[in-house]
């Protein structure tokens, strides 16, 4: 299960790389597609959140074990502004770059496990996990 | 990836064919406003059937492409949204408020024939 995929974050056509590599991944992993979707949504918002921000960036994606879950993780990585108030931007409705202020928040809802690590000027880590639901 | 926009009759109807990037959803809503206005449209009718994800900028094109198109006078409905996309947009807490959505083309275009009504179900 070593298997981690990087993709570069440069420009919108990337947005919709990572979102489908995260899916084959997702699919590979054994997850619903109710659960491929959500996670592509997911990364597709963490994404954005990078080109908007930090102008470029990557993903790493990757499947993790839990003892006997299996899951995705998703690590996005760029080395912009940094987020100055990461609870405020975890917040529904509030961006800085005129967006809808969903990103964060969304991908947060959508996910298991989603953690912030940011510095004003060095940049942003935003790690996430889904984990596959067992059957009974 | 261009959108194909068909025109039938006083609608238009745009069939998304494959996954989109932020440039192609900004065309999409670029081309179908200049055709509502070039070919005098009274309904326009944007097909999802083949999206896999819609995320927040989607979701977003597609509110303004609504409200774009209606204050040209024509009427918009967004046909074709999957399951697994219903459930993530939930999810991310997006809606199509002051949208018409329909479950598919057929439905699409029985909604704008009768003039961009919703559908009354009384029970």
């Amino acid at each position: 299960m070593a298997d981690e995929i990087r993709v570069a974050i440069a420009s919108d056509k990337d947005v919709v790389q990572a979102r489908q590599t995260g899916r084959e991944l997702a699919a590979r992993a054994g997850f619903s597609s109710g659960d491929q979707t959500v996670i592509a949504a997911a990364i597709s918002e963490i994404a954005r959140n990078v080109l908007m921000y930090a102008r470029q960036g990557e993903i790493l994606i990757s499947v993790v074990m839990n003892g006997d879950h299996s899951g995705v993780m998703i690590v996005a990585r760029d080395q912009g502004p940094g987020i100055p108030d990461i609870e405020r931007a975890l917040r529904d409705g509030y961006s800085t770059s005129g967006g809808l202020g969903l990103g964060l928040p969304g991908a947060k809802r959508l996910m298991d496990d989603f953690e912030i690590v940011s510095a004003v000027q060095q940049g942003t880590t935003v790690t996430m996990r889904k984990w596959r639901r067992s059957h009974g | 990836m261009e959108v194909p926009i068909l025109k039938q009759g006083l609608y238009l109807i745009a069939s998304i064919q494959s996954a989109l990037t932020d440039a192609d959803l900004l065309q999409l809503r670029e081309a179908l406003i200049e055709r509502v206005g070039r070919f005098r449209s009274r309904g326009v009718i944007v097909d999802v059937t083949a999206l896999d994800v819609m995320d927040s900028f989607a979701v977003r094109t597609l509110r303004d492409i609504a409200h774009m198109a209606r204050l040209r006078g024509a009427e918009t409905v967004i046909v074709g949204i999957q399951p697994d996309v219903a459930f993530a947009m939930v999810q991310l807490g997006l809606s199509l408020k002051g949208v018409a959505t329909a479950l598919d083309l057929e439905e699409g275009l029985a909604f704008l024939d009768r003039g961009g009504a919703p559908k009354r179900v009384r029970g």
